[in-house]
């Protein structure tokens, strides 16, 4: 979080804390996954999505962008290329002679590029929101080391500034939020869209799974630690975290021999990733920790999908390799606590070039508007050592992957025909620094265009406030 | 024979090569006033100085000649206002020299002392082309944070500049915090701070007659007068539109006074009074978000806008990590750039926001006679890139501090070259060195 004035260990300590925020899911409900009938039974006997998605694709036209070079977010490109966006959905990609439909809108998208829209597994929008005023310090339920019960949707301020400058200057359409990383295990994150509106229902990604957020090292032990609570060590966090994953595999099998349980939110959360159906985002910075992590999920029967801001991922790139785990991180953070000491600006590429799944993500309400400058200082780095990944590739690192850590791989993250039609144009190549986004479409609707200030939302706190509407 | 190992030992660590004399050629030479690259330069340095750069110079012979193969040869840059050398792991307080929050003093604490050049934030921003910084202190326990120093980031011991460069002071919230609660409590505090010292200046054997009750100290008095004559720049934080009016009429009261305005997030607002006022602004370009109510404003349009109507704009890389990352500053600047093919925004031209991460900090120091730019008689602090500076994936490919030839070889980079392959081979990783 890079914000205000603030001294070096207030600034620090601000960034230990946003730094991992994982959790966010839905309820299992609303993708109506499978799960063993036992579970279903007794799961129905309560709403596993009370707070369902209110959100619609707002009105779009057919629109074909021609003569665009294209990154298709799966690791594609098409030069000179076309796109056609209809009905919300992505209606066809190819080069110039793919049909553009009788009464389309075509835009010339001659020297620009289109991808898919950007997607942000790690944010804190809404739930750390400006202004950051006590008021709104809602990202934390400190008060506990493991509180699988909160739900960062009702954390959530949907008026947050935040979100229109992550769509007008970073082209993100989908975000995931997430508590922070006070405690071990945070809590739910919630999977948005990035479109503004009156309630958090009405910005929840239909379908997207619940995540719930974990956290390693420094953070928890500093927090309880100072409470003169356990934990207060790295022990005493795996410690913690061990006896409450065995609490919650006892629960489950309750729950799967179809025995009366008594509601219990926290148990309810945690039984949900012993399921799969919630997926685990842990923040996790030293390798020989995301190491014992992993076995711990063996030890109780949980995956985890992503470990977050892993600095050290490099060490144990071929792990994540072989365990199937991503990396969510940052191009090149360093030196704000000890367990980021040992960054390097080419993590990154290393994790790609190991075969695991890399995402670069923002934690940071200014970060998260330009993760594709993020992503082009890693490839970038990555190349001086030698490791060649082209352009086209390292986008998945902002789409596929991403949209595969948060379990809506089969909605958006690539230009796939059928997918949500989740689009940025960019008024040139998007890992350069003179580019920025001219249009951004999320299911197919134009909620962003660089060239009409109508088309520029301005949330309530803005409004009538200096620079309203300004070009921010 | 103890004696001269000692000295020895002593010579490896503490003293800084000889500085050389070269001749850069072929570049696509970049002066950092503002005016644009000159295809086919040169720059000659000798004595650790910049003699002659431009298209038409001739090369004096017997100087070593490096060809620069048509790239970009650039000043170094300029942080504008930083903490690197103060911090090594912010987290870490044993390491973290930034801030004095349990001193008693405040104005003449001086940061020199607590600079470490060995620091790997050191050679990081270094190897990202940052060769010159200034470095604020962040706070003490009064109003005025005290004394920063204008330091180069070389490889050796001697990181001092200009000492006493600066004093730091924030207004807005986080200085009514400090002065008692309120805006009102900083201008009275700090104005009847400067008259004390002012008093004091005039008749210093009244300090001691005040006793316990003084407004101020003999060490933070005497860097205080050093600011109302003049000597010292005073660098305000301040973010309101409002307060920075307030802070630029303070130079009513105390004419001498140097003031330089650091964030200024609203500054568009007042644009034409700060340009009238003809004081700086170090902005950090970027920031465009209302992260607290004196921020509301806040827009990247600002640095252009301000440099639109006139006001002296450097760029900064400050409500980000100020001691890690000043190598952001060429990416801040680029981002200035893109704002010029924006509807509505306004930004810099390429040649201005090089200028921003140049001169323009060397400009807001008051020394712009000595560093920032490569003209003749500025330190010799040259860069060869292997493309556009501003770029994302451009790095610097050598580097030379007063004329000394750099490494640009961090800890980050034996890291990374021992986990090339992560795998274990005969022996740990531990062995790979």
């Amino acid at each position: 979080m890079s914000r205000g004035v603030k001294s070096g260990l207030v600034a620090a300590a601000t960034l230990a804390f946003a730094g991992c925020a994982a959790t966010g899911a839905q309820p299992q409900s609303a993708g109506g996954d499978a799960a063993p009938a036992t579970t279903e039974a007794k799961a129905e006997r309560f709403d596993k999505n009370p707070y369902p998605s209110t959100y619609h694709a707002y009105p779009g036209r057919v629109t074909a962008v021609t003569g665009v070079t294209i990154f298709d977010g799966e690791g594609g490109r098409i030069d000179g290329g076309t796109v056609v966006l209809a009905d919300g959905k992505v209606a066809g990609i190819g080069g110039a002679d793919t049909a553009v439909p009788a009464g389309a809108l075509v835009i010339d998208g001659r020297g620009k590029f289109v991808t898919p829209g950007v997607i942000d597994v790690h944010s804190h929008l809404g739930v750390y929101p400006s202004p950051s005023v006590e008021a709104h310090s809602d990202g934390n339920e400190a008060t506990s080391p493991t509180t699988p019960e909160v739900w960062a949707e009702h954390s959530v301020w949907p008026q947050d500034p935040g979100f229109s400058r992550a769509l007008a200057n970073g082209g993100v359409t989908t975000l995931q939020i997430l508590p922070g990383s006070a405690n071990l295990i945070g809590g739910r994150s919630v999977t948005l869209k990035n479109v503004p509106s009156r309630t958090v229902q009405g910005m929840k990604f239909p379908g997207a799974p619940y995540g719930m957020k974990m956290a390693c090292g420094e953070n928890p032990k500093r927090v309880y630690g100072g409470k003169g609570r356990m934990p207060s060590t790295r022990m005493g966090n795996f410690a913690v975290d061990r006896q409450t994953w065995a609490k919650a595999v006892a629960y489950k099998k309750k729950l799967d021999e179809g025995k009366a349980v008594d509601r219990d939110l926290a148990m309810e959360t945690l039984a949900g990733v012993l399921s799969g159906e919630i997926l685990v985002h842990n923040h996790c910075y030293r390798a020989d920790e995301m190491a014992q992590v992993i076995d711990m999920s063996h030890e109780f029967g949980y995956k985890v999908t992503a470990f977050h801001h892993a600095v050290e991922a490099y060490k144990i790139a071929d792990l994540l390799k072989k365990e199937g785990i991503c990396a969510a991180l940052w191009a090149d953070w360093w030196g704000f606590k000890m367990e980021a000491y040992d960054s390097v600006p080419e993590n990154l590429p290393m994790v790609e070039q190991a075969g695991a799944c890399a995402i670069v993500h923002s934690d940071d309400a200014n970060q998260i508007q330009r993760l594709n400058q993020e992503a082009a200082k890693a490839l970038a780095a990555g190349r001086r050592m030698g490791i060649q990944i082209s352009d086209e590739r390292a986008w998945r690192w902002l789409a596929i992957n991403p949209a595969t850590a948060l379990g809506i791989a089969d909605k958006t993250g690539s230009l796939k025909p059928g997918k949500m039609a989740d689009v940025v144009l960019w008024n040139g190549n998007p890992f350069s620094v003179y580019t920025r986004p001219e249009k951004v479409w999320i299911d197919g609707a134009l909620m962003y265009d660089a060239d009409d200030p109508k088309r520029r939302p301005v949330s309530d706190f803005e409004l009538g406030q200096p620079g309203e509407g300004d070009v921010k | 024979m103890i004696r001269a190992l000692l000295l020895s030992a002593a010579a490896l660590v503490a003293l800084p090569a000889a500085a050389q004399d070269v001749a850069i050629t072929n570049a696509k030479l970049v002066i950092g006033d503002g005016s644009a690259p000159v295809e086919g330069g040169t720059v000659v340095v000798r004595g650790g100085k910049v003699v002659a750069a431009g298209a038409g110079v001739a090369v004096p012979a017997g100087l070593e000649t490096v060809d620069a193969g048509g790239h970009y040869v650039t000043p170094g840059i300029v942080a504008a206002f930083s903490r690197v050398g103060l911090t090594e792991v912010d987290a870490v307080s044993g390491t973290n020299d930034r801030s004095a929050p349990r001193t008693r003093f405040s104005a003449g604490l001086d940061i020199a002392p607590a600079l470490n050049p060995m620091g790997s934030p050191v050679a990081v921003n270094r190897a990202a082309g940052v060769t010159r910084a200034v470095v604020a202190p962040g706070g003490s326990s009064n109003l005025f944070a005290g004394q920063g120093a204008v330091v180069d980031l070389g490889d050796d011991m001697d990181m001092v500049t200009r000492p006493r460069a600066l004093q730091y002071v924030a207004f807005g919230e986080d200085g009514a915090s400090k002065a008692g609660g309120s805006r009102a409590a900083i201008f009275l505090l700090f104005r009847e701070q400067l008259l004390a010292a002012r008093s004091y200046a005039r008749n210093p054997a009244a300090l001691a007659e005040w006793g316990n009750d003084a407004m101020i100290q003999r060490a933070d008095a005497d860097a205080l007068v050093r600011v109302i004559d003049g000597t010292t720049p005073l660098f305000v934080r301040v973010d309101r539109a409002a307060d920075i009016l307030n802070v630029v009429k303070l130079k009513q009261d105390f004419p001498a006074m140097k003031l330089v305005l650091v964030g200024a997030t609203e500054g568009w607002l007042v644009a034409p009074q700060i340009a009238a006022a003809r004081v700086p602004v170090i902005v950090s370009p970027l920031t465009d978000l209302p992260n607290s109510f004196e921020q509301l404003g806040a827009t990247q349009s600002n640095a252009g806008r301000l440099e639109a109507a006139g006001v002296t704009v450097a760029v900064g890389v400050f409500d980000d990590d100020d001691a890690h990352k000043m190598g952001y500053a060429t990416q801040y600047a680029g981002n200035l750039v893109a704002l010029t093919r924006m509807p509505g925004a306004s930004g810099l031209s390429w040649d201005q926001a090089f200028a921003a991460i140049s001169s323009g900090p060397a400009r807001a120091v008051g020394m712009d006679d000595r560093i920032g730019s490569l003209k003749p008689g500025r330190v010799g602090d040259v860069v060869i890139w292997d493309g556009d500076p501003l770029e994302l994936g451009s790095r610097p490919t050598a580097i030379w501090i007063d004329g000394k030839r750099q490494s640009l070889t961090t800890r980050q980079d034996r890291l990374r070259e021992r986990y090339a392959d992560p795998s274990e081979g005969a022996l740990p990783n531990a062995y790979d060195w």
